[in-house]
């Protein structure tokens, strides 16, 4: 992999559900006026130099973004630097050939920036949506990521699905420049997600929503271990968390408590969870995996975790909920101003 | 006879009962673990994730331990073989998951608790509902094993319809780190799962005593 972000020693990038933002009345924007919101912030995280920004696939009244890579695409447009990933591409529930066409298609219009982050979703509503069963949840992520390593390698594939096609000397257009399409494979926890991308030898991301970060260690751990097994060098190692970041860490709980707690009593509702509270939120402040604040608590919180992780690329899930877009703004204008540096420091320091 | 409680078992190798067996492992149990099928495919996971637990298959860890604890998709539990946990205590540590299980009238009767259509079907076992309603990251961040009873810790909500097997299930809730409450028959268990106020809950014995008062 030859990729710009792979080579250097830490990235920091921005990530967005495509939760809907609210304007400057204090409306809440439409699905179209949200996506825009999203290729505005995608130049200003362009120009302040961030590395990446990821953009989730959902398909819920509360997110924009369904078709990450057309907005990546739009971006491409506007944009210079900043590489182009979705995070993540509910691979289950899509057609691992046509997701390699569309990433080779945003690498070319990009001049090679573009990243694919497979996953398996955390919400399953593209189930039902494209006509999938369920019940095949497991099967059909193990058989399409086998065949997406298959199209990695750009060469003409032969294929016997069970629950995809059936390929014979396929040859899949079109091919990228640098020979292998940037592939993550994003996961949250599941042992058995972390072994399989060891097992394809695709870098990892950790989807890492709540409680300590220090408890994705030993999987990093377990990581390098499977690659190890199987005769794979590690990959670098992603994470990536929710956050609010504003001038001043009571400003940043004040304006984010509500707001987050909308989002996660809202998905909460649908699983059946308790409401989120005051003392649950700011556990998660203090010591989870919610970085809430300003600038120097969240630039320290962020290097902790990077290193009690092991990681060298941390995400930030910026706009968690009903955010205003000024805050959306800031938070992104803060993270790449004052709080990358920072941690760049504080990784320095610390070694 | 809490005493005699040595070895857990735990069916199930994802996120929850890698967590049970870390915790496990911390409090002095010996434990054993399976996955579904070959021990070999969750072997290297084990290893990494809950050093020193035992892995084997089903069938040899429900017999190896005193207490087996359910940690398996809840759609999977008319898979296990029920002679198999005859006269066994059995803590029930699973949820209705909609998005994993599909239509819960599918794989539970729509007037029972899912702990109650477990214990129907593992009909010789004595199955207590308990580790169910905190969140695996939850129990993980909030253990605090070897610690007094004064010192306040999180609250794990005990539901079961055997005493003796609800006296156990207490003592290795206690012994696991969390303050043990018990809320009735298995019947009650209902009120720990997905939409009632304590699913979820990672709260004090108080709070958790307030949130399954009906």
């Amino acid at each position: 992999m030859t990729k710009r972000t792979t080579q250097k020693e830490y990235t920091f990038g921005i990530d967005s559900f495509g939760d809907l933002a609210v304007d400057t009345h204090g409306t809440l924007m439409n699905h179209a006026e949200a996506i825009r919101q999203v290729v505005r912030e995608a130049v200003l995280a362009d120009t302040l130099g961030v590395d990446v920004i990821a953009l989730g696939e959902h398909h819920r009244q509360e997110y924009a973004i369904s078709s990450p890579e057309m907005v990546l695409a739009s971006i491409a447009s506007v944009t210079k630097n900043i590489t182009l990933a979705s995070g993540v591409t509910v691979l289950s529930s899509d057609d691992p050939v046509r997701v390699f066409q569309r990433f080779a298609t945003l690498d070319a219009v990009s001049n090679g920036r573009a990243q694919v982050i497979l996953g398996r979703g955390s919400f399953t509503e593209s189930f039902p949506l494209f006509g999938y069963d369920l019940r095949d949840y497991d099967k059909l992520f193990e058989e399409k990521l086998e065949l997406f390593s298959k199209l990695l390698t750009e060469k003409p594939i032969n294929w016997q699905g069970e629950l995809t096609q059936h390929l014979e000397d396929a040859n899949v257009f079109p091919k990228t420049e640098s020979g292998r399409l940037d592939t993550m494979i994003g996961v949250g926890g599941s042992p058995n997600s972390v072994v399989r991308a060891a097992a394809y030898n695709m870098p990892l991301m950790l989807a890492i929503i709540g409680g300590s970060a220090e408890r994705f260690a030993p999987y990093v751990e377990l990581y390098h271990r499977a690659a190890q097994q199987f005769g794979n060098q590690a990959q670098p190692i992603g994470m990536h968390s929710p956050g609010f970041i504003a001038d001043t860490d009571e400003e940043a709980i004040r304006v984010a408590f509500p707001l987050f707690k909308e989002q996660m009593d809202k998905v909460g509702k649908t699983r059946g969870w308790t409401p989120m509270t005051r003392e649950h939120f700011m556990s998660e402040v203090k010591s989870g995996s919610m970085y809430v604040g300003s600038p120097e608590t969240i630039a320290k919180k962020i290097a902790h975790a990077m290193r009690a992780v092991g990681a060298n690329r941390f995400d930030l899930v910026y706009g968690f909920g009903p955010v205003p877009a000024e805050y959306r703004e800031r938070t992104i204008e803060l993270y790449a101003k004052v709080v990358i540096p920072r941690v760049r420091e504080l990784l320095q320091e610390a070694r | 006879m809490t005493q005699s409680i040595r070895t857990i078992g735990i069916i199930g190798a994802g996120k929850l009962g890698i967590v049970v067996a870390q915790l496990a492992i911390e409090s002095g149990y010996e434990v054993y673990i399976s996955g579904s099928g070959d021990p070999e495919k969750i072997r290297l996971a084990v290893d990494v994730l809950s050093p020193g637990a035992k892995v084997a298959r089903t069938d040899e860890v429900v017999h190896a331990s005193d207490v087996v604890i359910l940690a398996l998709p809840l759609g999977r539990f008319r898979q296990l073989s029920a002679q198999s946990f005859a006269h066994k205590i059995v803590i029930d540590a699973m949820n209705y998951w909609w998005e994993v299980d599909g239509p819960r009238e599918e794989i539970i009767p729509q007037e029972q608790s899912s702990s109650e259509a477990v214990q129907e079907f593992l009909s010789d076992a004595y199955v207590v509902k308990a580790l169910s309603h905190l969140s695996y990251h939850d129990l993980h961040d909030g253990a605090r094993p070897g610690i007094e009873a004064e010192v306040p810790r999180k609250a794990v909500a005990v539901a079961g319809d055997d005493d003796k097997a609800v006296r156990v299930a207490c003592d290795v809730v206690e012994r696991l780190g969390f303050a043990a409450l018990v809320i009735g028959p298995l019947a009650q268990g209902r009120l720990l799962e997905p939409g009632y106020p304590a699913f979820g809950a990672s709260v004090s014995l108080d709070e958790l005593r307030h949130l399954t008062k009906q």
